[in-house]
């Protein structure tokens, strides 16, 4: 649980003294969580690792094309929009959930906010619209979990279909241009803050939230019993449903969110947006070191899966790999990293 | 003729985990015929030393000789094929498969190789019952339909169902009772007399009088006394081998009732029942009281706790604290009154087993530390860590994560979220389940010390010594009944068991 480090070099051999934030001041005793929390904190560090190995990787195959400024502009930006994703999707996996919904609502969120009543209202229309599609659609999935009682994957399976047919009806199959000026500008170069683009600059901000709340707040430590032992929290008094209801509410959230941006970055609305974002966010968080059943998981570890990914799939376009070799190493990078948590959750159980 | 060797024996077996030394040379001896007990208090290496006769965990060190062969249990098959069968805690069957598929699981009959012959495997599954003595089991029946009890018989035909020669039975009698255990008795006996050897674990000394052969007592990862004779050994030589002290069951003293009596209830329960499960059922409860409620398994005692507290939804009757209905069926209404609960499964029901002390004994009161959501960490691990404090938690630490814990010690952190809460009503269901002999007396002190600080203790236990020796007042139930209410101290653990089985009281 680590900040991410400015730089990759950090890496090494200075595990003893790192501690997450949840860890105490050193103390001879505390073998069993400081061996946990180094656990986490390996595990992103050995993330960060493979990060700069991509980017050595990178560097050597197409030194020119990869280190350009433009270039990692341009993977930061490709990772925000998924990125924001992630950091719903993380929060619902370690409450014990589970997100299929968030491509679609991603879809749903950019057409609405894109249709041309919407763009009547200018700027603050598409963001208003984009957040409070994606906050009905959250709200939808929380209480048909929360209250109807229905499973997280079939309810959210139902909203990826309703809201991909939603999306569709919406625009009729045709891409909706977004002719609002001051949306577009966000996406050009003299909008960027010291050479960082503002979507970038949102997905940080995400980011950082999210880890605070999972973090410092109540709700984080809720999020993390409910998903670690529901019925352990129940009857300790707490509201499981309503933090339930809550998580896909933050999930929706972060898909508005990302809706938004991806209409700033790509000019328009389309009903196919956010294709298959539920399964790259899934696969994000996992290799993250979020664990499927809930109750463990970390922010920046989502993150840096998210990197990793968009990373990869640049590397592979620069040296012309086709996107059916980029999916197929997405695969692998999958089962290894589940593999790896296998055998680090093994190692913690005696 | 040279005596038969050993059927079993485990030679200076040692087996580390990250951190613990889990078992450091630990010897076995098993005989054709035998039961033998194995004895030791939690963490003292029973569960490895099992788990490594099953094939389940290789040992780093030591060796095992089999009917006179070295040999070396490499996995669960290996072991299973030389006729070792263990029967676990958790029972290991699969729900949703019916009695006779999980009896055959992995061996079953086949035609062609992979076509199940169902009705052999029913007529064998059937065949076994009968043997187990409980020919009521209905093979073709879903095992996740029959009681515990019903469920550890099916383990036991699945043992059965191998050519075995040795079954290891971990706490069998956990979560039997009392006429449940006399059957699996028999059935020990019946194994005994065809020459199978029982390796036999249980925290309860009498019945390793009753049934055992040989003990072997463990401690710290050793055997610090192997192959006493199980009838005649000193019960306070065990004790004391297994806790290097000489202390058993000790009950705090009582106070005097004094002002206790003429207080006003602070919990009143008013014709609580629930269909099926417990009849109407009135108590009060008053600040520093125990009540105790005394009864078999099944007879409604944990449900009644439970309904108290708002997890299951009464069919009538009402709960008021301070003279205020609760909100029926709400958890919440009940931690918001002042009430708490320490569950029978503790794992399961209570604890965060991955997370820090400081995180299960705060999760109650988290709101507490925080302002608009935001937590102070600082002001939650202090207060957490005076929780922890004032009930001697071991060890010191709020980082430690309580998977790591003794029982006695995860059940602390379990009343020391109540604590933090400054609930003033306690319900305790099982509170030394799973806790070692040593470190049971220090929970009844904690716990009579609680109530002492004035809070209001509802006890369920199935350990009748328990209930007679904590509470001050005690209900009996039976079949989900009152059948009688009286003081502690106007009653016996003979009267209990009466009561208990009879439902009056004889003479």
């Amino acid at each position: 649980m680590t900040q991410p480090a400015p730089s990759a070099q950090h890496h090494g051999p200075e595990q003893g003294t790192v501690t997450g934030p949840a860890a105490a001041p050193p103390s001879k005793q505390g073998g069993g969580l400081r061996a946990l929390g180094l656990r986490a904190d390996v595990r992103n560090l050995s993330l960060l690792g493979v990060l700069a190995v991509l980017v050595a990787v990178g560097g050597l195959t197409e030194p020119d094309a990869f280190l350009d400024t433009g270039n990692l502009q341009l993977i930061l930006t490709q990772s925000s929009v998924i990125g924001v994703v992630t950091v719903g999707v993380t929060l619902v996996i370690i409450g014990g959930g589970i997100d299929l919904s968030v491509g679609a609502m991603v879809a749903l969120a950019s057409v609405w906010a894109t249709t041309l009543a919407t763009q009547d209202f200018g700027f603050a229309g598409i963001l208003f619209t984009a957040v409070v599609v994606g906050l009905a659609a959250g709200l939808v999935n929380g209480v048909l979990i929360a209250y109807g009682r229905l499973v997280p994957f079939i309810a959210t399976l139902a909203m990826l279909a309703s809201a991909r047919g939603l999306a569709l009806q919406i625009t009729d199959g045709k891409t909706q241009i977004v002719t609002v000026r001051s949306v577009l500008d966000l996406g050009l170069p003299d909008a960027y803050v010291l050479g960082i683009p503002p979507l970038v600059l949102v997905f940080a901000a995400v980011t950082v939230a999210g880890w605070l709340i999972l973090n410092r707040t109540t709700f984080g430590r809720r999020t993390v019993a409910i998903g670690g032992n529901a019925e352990a929290a129940r009857l300790a008094g707490i509201d499981v449903r309503r933090q339930r209801l809550y998580l896909y509410l933050l999930s929706g959230l972060c898909c508005g969110i990302a809706a938004f941006m991806l209409v700033i970055l790509s000019g328009s609305g389309q009903n196919t947006n956010g294709n298959l974002y539920e399964l790259d966010a899934i696969a994000a968080a996992i290799i993250g070191g979020t664990l499927l059943s809930g109750g463990r998981g970390t922010i920046v570890g989502s993150v840096l899966g998210v990197l990793i990914f968009t990373t990869i799939t640049n590397i592979f376009a620069l040296n012309n790999l086709q996107s059916d070799v980029q999916q197929i190493a997405k695969g692998a990078i999958i089962v290894a990293a589940v593999l790896v948590q296998h055998r680090t959750l093994r190692g913690g159980e005696t | 003729m040279a005596p038969e060797p050993p059927l079993l024996t485990m030679s200076g077996i040692t087996k580390s985990f990250p951190g613990v030394r889990a078992l450091d040379g630990v010897d076995l001896e098993v005989l054709a015929g035998e039961v033998h007990c194995l004895l030791g208090q939690n963490g003292a290496g029973k569960s490895t030393l099992i788990k490594v006769l099953a094939g389940a965990h290789q040992p780093d060190g030591g060796a095992i000789t089999w009917r006179g062969e070295p040999v070396q249990l490499s996995s669960p098959i290996t072991a299973m094929r030389l006729g070792i069968a263990t029967i676990y805690q958790e029972l290991d069957l699969v729900e949703g498969l019916s009695v006779a598929e999980n009896v055959f699981l992995g061996h079953e009959p086949t035609s062609a190789g992979f076509v199940v012959r169902t009705r052999e495997a029913r007529t064998g599954a059937a065949a076994l019952l009968k043997r187990l003595g409980h020919p009521e089991i209905d093979p073709a029946c879903p095992v996740g339909s029959l009681s515990a009890a019903h469920q550890q018989i099916v383990s036991m035909a699945r043992a059965l169902s191998h050519d075995v020669r040795l079954i290891v039975m971990d706490e069998p009698s956990a979560a039997l009772d009392p006429d449940e255990v006399d059957n699996l008795f028999r059935i020990v006996d019946g194994l005994t007399a065809d020459g199978v050897a029982v390796v036999y674990i249980s925290h309860r000394l009498e019945e390793i009088r009753r049934i055992g052969d040989r003990v072997t007592v463990l401690k710290d990862g050793r055997a610090v006394a192997g192959g006493l004779p199980a009838k005649s050994t000193p019960t306070r030589d065990i004790v004391a081998m297994m806790t290097g002290r000489t202390v058993e069951y000790v009950f705090p003293e009582r106070p005097a009732p004094g002002g206790r009596a003429t207080a006003a209830p602070v919990l009143r329960v008013e014709g609580l029942c629930r269909k099926g499960e417990f009849e109407p059922v009135d108590l009060e409860l008053r600040p520093g009281e125990i009540v105790g409620l005394a009864g078999l398994v099944g007879s409604g005692r944990s449900e009644i706790l439970e309904t108290v507290y708002g997890a299951r939804k009464p069919a009538a009757g009402r709960v008021l604290v301070d003279g205020t209905p609760l909100r029926p069926g709400s958890v919440r209404a009940a931690v918001a009154a002042g009430i708490g609960l320490a569950p029978e499964e503790r794992k399961a029901q209570a604890l965060l087993l991955t997370e820090s002390v400081t995180r299960n004994v705060s999760v109650s009161s988290l709101s507490r530390f925080a302002r608009a959501g935001w937590l102070d960490r600082g002001a939650e691990r202090d207060a957490a860590r005076a929780a922890t404090r004032e009930l001697s938690l071991r060890p010191d630490n709020p980082d430690a994560v309580v998977r790591t814990l003794s029982g006695g010690n995860q059940q602390k952190a379990v009343l020391a979220r109540w604590l933090l809460r400054g609930c003033r009503v306690l319900l305790l269901d099982e509170p030394t389940r799973g806790v070692d002999i040593g470190a049971r007396a220090e929970l009844y002190a904690v716990i009579r010390r609680l109530a002492d600080e004035g809070l209001a203790v509802l006890l369920v236990s199935s350990e009748v010594p328990e209930v007679l020796g904590l509470a001050d007042r005690v209900l009996v139930l039976r079949e989900g009944r009152v059948v009688h209410t009286a003081d502690a101290r106007e009653l016996d653990e003979h009267r209990v068991l009466d009561l208990v089985m009879e439902g009056s009281p004889t003479s």
